[in-house]
């Protein structure tokens, strides 16, 4: 036998070995189109509940949108279900190229190319640009996706404390032998909600010769003025060399990422980035409802409009509420509790309000600071916003950590 | 506190411990599995110690656990430049 007693038996061992750390993610499901409320079914095998989502990253609520679902049907019908070949040899429609445009002007870059998701743009990027001569400095909080790119490229690479300008300066200072310089970073981080200082991070690209990375994911469609991203917030627009960033949140929701950027760098991934070579690309499907996305994102500010609202009535109300958050701008809203139970059992309680969240711990954020992320979509009605601020406040009286700053908490919690 | 011990833990409170942190950091402080230095920031530590003692540290032995501590640290270090 392949699988034998004692291989099982193994394999067993570390699964458990997950549960007893805390750490095993139990499975959860949706039985309804993605939204602001949603039929859940958790835990398994549970009657179904309805509760309203506040842990997607559905930020313009298009992730189930009619005109995007139309626009799905139509590219069904019209160029099919499947490629069943990557994009170099016989994949590629000319939707491809067409959402490839679209990005390009969306962005405001050179050039963009596809890739099955964004994971596989930052898992292939740095390997098909840079070599051994070259550096890679990034900031310490990036995101799980580009520390593997950079792993599996041969650059050498360096690390800056979590968006500490000086600390960047001081490592630009020391890799300033290196053939290239590539600084690396979100463009808002998904587990703070923080924005990274892109107008900082471009002076001291231009002071030092380094070229930019920019990790969009969490803030194309709606940061920045027009939500074309942090480029935009930071007007910095044209001035990033490269951009990552996902069609599987804001842009729609499906799957789907890419590279935008300098013609020459985007030109290297179409020859060599191993994720597009290897890979299927985005089916004709979504390509044909990114392209309606797009169109709709690119018309109008009303989404992104009614998202920064939504955030601004959640932060104050839950602020007002006595809770501790992280300070922010985006509509990712961290409610911490430090302490890793904590997070779990007010989650759970939440659920039992009708509201969906999630608890975040260490190694998903650093030891010592759990939190419940709380994520705010422009599919939510001020009312959703009030409800769950209102859980929040029940839960939270409940737990006794209303009014409490993190000594406080941890304090009577512990970290 | 010796040489070495010092430099080290300079370092390691400068490149890793956020000034407005309150957190005290001796050379047997955790700093792996309490999550001050994650195994990918580690590589600065790493490139570090090679830069400054003149050695190359394989893989092999710049492991998490021999990273925990800097008076661990300081051991690898040492045995590196003995067998040098």
């Amino acid at each position: 036998m392949a699988f034998s007693d004692a291989t099982r038996s193994l394999f067993a061992g570390t699964l458990q070995e997950i549960q007893d750390k805390g750490l095993f993610k139990e499975k959860r499901f949706i039985r309804s189109p993605q939204g602001a409320e949603i039929e859940v079914e958790y835990p398994e095998g549970a009657a179904t509940a309805r509760a309203l989502n506040f842990c997607a990253n559905n930020y313009l609520g298009l992730s189930n949108h009619p005109e995007v679902v139309a626009a799905a049907h139509a590219g069904l019908d019209a160029r099919g279900y499947g490629m069943s070949s990557v994009r170099f040899i016989c994949g590629t429609q000319d939707i491809h190229r067409e959402l490839q445009d679209r990005l390009t002007e969306f962005l405001g870059t050179e050039a963009t190319l596809l890739f099955p998701s964004c994971l596989d743009a930052n898992a292939g990027v740095f390997e098909a640009v840079l070599g051994a001569e070259d550096v890679i400095i990034a900031d310490r909080l990036i995101h799980a996706s580009l520390v593997d790119g950079i792993r599996l490229c041969p650059a050498q690479y360096d690390t800056f404390k979590h968006m500490d300008m000086k600390h960047l300066r001081k490592k630009l200072e020391l890799h300033a032998d290196k053939r290239t310089r590539m600084i690396v970073t979100d463009g808002v981080f998904s587990m703070d909600g923080d924005l990274a200082p892109l107008d900082e991070i471009v002076a001291l690209g231009e002071e030092f010769d380094a070229m930019i990375l920019l990790d969009d994911s969490h803030a194309s469609g709606f940061i920045g003025r027009t939500g074309r991203g942090t480029h935009e917030h930071f007007d910095a627009i044209g001035k990033i060399d490269l951009i990552t960033t996902t069609l599987g949140k804001a842009l729609g929701g499906a799957s789907g990422g890419c590279v935008s950027g300098r013609a020459e760098l985007v030109e290297l991934c179409r020859q060599k980035a191993r994720p597009y070579l290897f890979s299927n690309s985005l089916s004709p499907v979504i390509t044909a409802a990114s392209l309606k996305v797009l169109d709709l994102v690119m018309s109008t500010t009303e989404r992104r409009d009614k998202l920064e609202a939504n955030t601004l009535r959640f932060r104050q109300g839950i602020t007002a509420a006595g809770l501790n958050v992280r300070e922010g701008v985006t509509p990712i809203v961290p409610v911490m509790t430090y302490n890793a139970k904590l997070a779990n059992d007010m989650a759970r309680d939440m659920y039992a309000e009708g509201i969906y969240v999630i608890g975040f711990s260490f190694p998903v954020v650093p030891a010592g600071a759990a939190r419940i992320r709380v994520q705010l979509s422009a599919a939510h009605e001020p009312e959703h916003v009030d409800r769950c601020v209102a859980a929040f406040a029940k839960v939270g009286e409940k737990y006794g950590v209303i009014g409490l700053d993190k000594k406080g908490i941890i304090e009577k919690y512990g970290m | 506190m010796d040489e070495m011990t010092a430099t080290v833990l300079e370092y390691v409170i400068d490149e890793y411990v956020d000034e407005d942190d309150d957190m005290e950091v001796v050379s047997s402080t955790p700093l792996i599995s309490s999550g001050i230095v994650d195994s990918f920031s580690m590589v600065s530590l790493k490139a570090f110690l090679e830069r400054t003692y003149g050695i190359t540290l394989p893989d092999s032995e710049a492991t998490p656990e021999a990273f925990d501590t800097v008076d661990s640290i300081v051991h690898l270090v040492r045995a590196h430049q003995a067998n040098a």
